[in-house]
């Protein structure tokens, strides 16, 4: 069985990129569309680890950075809940349809 | 603040140290008065605004008659002339080192002459007006624009510098429209008061395209130096000023002639005068004032004062004598046809002003040829005495029979006894008859016409036996006449007197001036060249005026002094003629002409229709692009989140594009 390669890692995180995105664009549930986000993130720090161990296996700094984008995409993930618990309070709803006010 | 005051006369002076600084309150304490009154009158000290403003002048008035008795008979006269003073100046603008405009007292001769007679008349007209504005709403506002007026006044007779004439000269203008608008409920005093600033300001551009040429020439703005290099012939500057010119005409005569633009605006000249009439909307002490003694004489001021660079040009002199005696006819024609007494009145100041210009015209600089300008001077300064004192009888009339209108009138001799004889010396005065102050000036006016042009002699020959009868027809048309007035019915039964003590006292302070006037030796202290000129006194040549004169006396005198029909018969005769007078020669009717019909529809309206169209498009047309460029794009703003991500994301794809396969 062949070792899984630096390519591998490359395209199951732009499929899980892709994924994200598309559920970014499709999904009407708030809860959902952060989901995807975290999905989008996700697939970031899959590049970061890659590209760190297959090109500077004798550096951290993709794992450093994979651990920042972790931190942040926990505070990124209380304050979109904090946004969609408030936009339930005032709404009774969380589909992003139903938040239109703010246009022109 | 030393170093700036050059007072160099202060020790050659020995009459009294401090003579700058006592000239120097002479204009400031009017406007003291003007600024107390101005700010705290109208709340704090309404009812003693008067008497505040009258004791200021008061003090203004002894110090000018101070300077001028120890100006005329103490240490004006240095050799047998009368010298330039200029016991204090400043230099307030230095534009390089020799240009600047300065602020200074000059003292000559006419200088002199006019700081009595604008302080004398405005005190006059001080004093009258307590009793004549009393229970006014706005009397502080009225004293506080008197006391403005005066300081204007007393500042530009007093002017050593010709940019500082102009500031005041602006001042006056300033505060002769306040005046005129005083009654601003009025709309006919609006529109008067408007009227008379337009018109001398339009003439007042004149006079600073005047001054600014000739200060180019001079390359001075200082009156003494100015005249000194324009009128000796051997300097650069008169050279290059004769020199130069434009249209076939030198740079000098035209510079003289734009001041004389300004001068004849503020003068009511012919054809700038048309605001003086209307001026009289303004209270009749006001028009004694400004309209008849101190301010309209301001244009026969300034002429006298460059008079020596004038004499230089004579088609300048010639302008002004013909501006001068067109006006002095063409006004005495149209006041024996109005009826408002205060109308007469305006004209007759301007056909007087008339006969000061031409006289100023018709001069000669230097020795028995400028005999013409002390005339002018005399007359400016008896016709200030007798025509200040018509006004101020007038405004007696007006006061007692609330109206300005001769056929109101008629037999009040029996009601307002010192009016009415105030009132003859001063016609008698202007109508040339002796003894009276208006003979002796108008005789030496007419001796100086006569012996330099016919044309205008005779002219003013007419004009002045005309004067005569206008000004009887007023006289008798106000105290005689009709026979039982009835002033006291339509009065309501009111019956009030001639207007007391304040009212009276200057009329008769007047009459006395105007009585013993012309008495004073004149040439003695203002000639020309500040030399004593003696006036030759020919009997035979006073025959022909004085005849003229009485001619017209009697001729108003079968006409007016009973009821009748003759007047009217007479007008009827007259037809077109009388119809043209009376409507004052259609001249407003031309200006109203030439400003709605020609000015407006050739300039006014093409310019508008360039404001509105592409001054305006060009904005307009930048607000609609912008409006109709985001009405298009204003849908990228849905509030749908995820259309926004979807820009976002087209926008990272783009930008991904870009750096990878175009900017390599």
């Amino acid at each position: 069985m062949m070792e899984p390669g630096l390519y591998h890692l490359l395209f199951i995180s732009a499929a899980l990129f892709f994924i994200g995105v598309y559920g970014f664009f499709t999904r009407r549930n708030l809860i959902t569309m952060l989901m995807s986000v975290e999905l989008v993130l996700n697939s970031v720090n899959l590049n970061f680890i890659a590209f760190n161990k297959y090109l500077w296996p004798n550096k951290l700094d993709g794992l450093f950075f994979s651990i920042f984008v972790i931190a942040i995409a926990a505070a990124e993930a209380a304050v979109a809940i904090a946004i969609i618990i408030n936009l339930y309070r005032s709404h009774h709803s969380i589909d992003v349809e139903n938040a239109e006010e703010m246009k022109f | 603040m030393n170093d700036f005051l050059q007072i160099p006369m202060l020790q050659v002076l020995p009459f009294g140290k401090d003579i700058g600084w006592a000239l120097l309150l002479i204009p400031l304490l009017p406007l003291a008065g003007f600024l107390l009154l101005g700010l705290f009158g109208r709340k704090h000290i309404k009812n003693s605004s008067g008497i505040i403003g009258t004791s200021l002048l008061l003090v203004s008035t002894v110090l000018s008659l101070y300077t001028a008795y120890g100006y005329f008979f103490e240490y004006g006269k240095v050799n047998g002339v009368y010298q330039k003073l200029i016991p204090l100046q400043y230099t307030w603008l230095q534009f390089s080192p020799g240009l600047s405009i300065d602020m200074g007292i000059i003292l000559d001769p006419i200088s002199v002459m006019m700081l009595v007679v604008v302080s004398f008349i405005s005190l006059m007209v001080h004093i009258y007006s307590l009793a004549y504005m009393k229970g006014e709403d706005r009397f502080p506002t009225y004293y506080a624009f008197l006391g403005l007026f005066t300081f204007s006044m007393l500042g530009l007779v007093m002017a050593s510098n010709i940019f500082q004439m102009y500031i005041f000269w602006e001042l006056v203008g300033i505060s002769s429209f306040l005046l005129i608008g005083y009654y601003y409920d009025r709309p006919s005093a609006v529109a008067a008061c408007k009227k008379a600033f337009i018109v001398t300001r339009f003439a007042d551009l004149g006079f600073l395209i005047g001054i600014l040429i000739l200060s180019f020439y001079a390359g001075t703005l200082d009156f003494n130096t100015l005249i000194q290099r324009l009128t000796s012939s051997s300097a650069p500057e008169f050279q290059t000023a004769v020199a130069s010119s434009f249209l076939g005409v030198s740079a000098l005569t035209w510079a003289l002639v734009l001041v004389f633009i300004g001068g004849a605006g503020k003068s009511a000249m012919f054809p700038l005068h048309v605001w003086l009439p209307d001026a009289m909307e303004g209270p009749t002490p006001v028009s004694a004032l400004i309209h008849a003694a101190t301010m309209v004489v301001a244009g026969v001021f300034l002429v006298a004062r460059l008079f020596p660079v004038f004499s230089m040009s004579p088609p300048a002199l010639q302008v002004v004598s013909y501006v001068g005696v067109i006006s002095a006819l063409f006004a005495a024609v149209i006041a024996c046809t109005q009826t408002d007494i205060k109308r007469v009145l305006a004209y007759s100041t301007i056909s007087q002003i008339g006969f000061m210009m031409f006289s100023l015209g018709v001069s000669g600089s230097g020795g028995e040829n400028g005999l013409g300008f002390t005339a002018s001077m005399f007359h400016l300064f008896t016709h200030a005495m007798f025509k200040a004192l018509l006004f101020l009888g007038a405004g007696a009339v007006i006061h007692f029979i609330h109206s300005n209108e001769m056929k109101d009138m008629g037999g009040l001799r029996k009601y307002l006894p010192i009016t009415h004889i105030t009132f003859l010396i001063a016609c008698l005065a202007i109508s040339g008859v002796p003894p009276f102050a208006g003979f002796f000036s108008k005789e030496e006016i007419l001796l100086a016409a006569y012996h330099h042009n016919a044309i205008i002699y005779w002219i003013a020959l007419i004009t002045s036996g005309l004067t005569a009868f206008y000004m009887f027809r007023l006289y008798f048309s106000i105290f005689w006449n009709k026979e039982a007035p009835s002033p006291l019915e339509r009065a309501g039964g009111e019956v009030h007197g001639e207007g007391g003590f304040a009212m009276m006292m200057p009329l008769v302070l007047l009459a006395v001036g105007a009585a013993v006037a012309g008495f004073i030796p004149f040439g003695n202290f203002v000639s020309s060249d500040g030399k004593l000129l003696e006036s030759a006194f020919h009997l035979q040549f006073s025959i022909a005026p004085v005849a003229l004169g009485l001619a017209g006396i009697f001729a108003a005198m079968w006409l007016y002094k009973k009821q009748n029909n003759k007047p009217d018969a007479i007008a009827a005769s007259l037809n077109g003629f009388y119809k043209a007078a009376y409507h004052k020669f259609y001249m407003d009717e031309l200006y109203l002409f030439i400003t709605k019909k020609i000015l407006f529809n050739l300039i006014g309206r093409p310019a508008a229709w360039f404001d509105k169209n592409v001054v305006d498009g060009m904005v307009n047309m930048t607000g609609n692009t912008t409006q109709a460029i985001s009405e298009k794009i204003k849908g990228f703003q849905s509030g749908k989140v995820q259309q926004y991500a979807i820009y976002f994301l087209a926008g990272v794809i783009g930008l991904a594009v870009l750096f990878i396969y175009i900017w390599k």
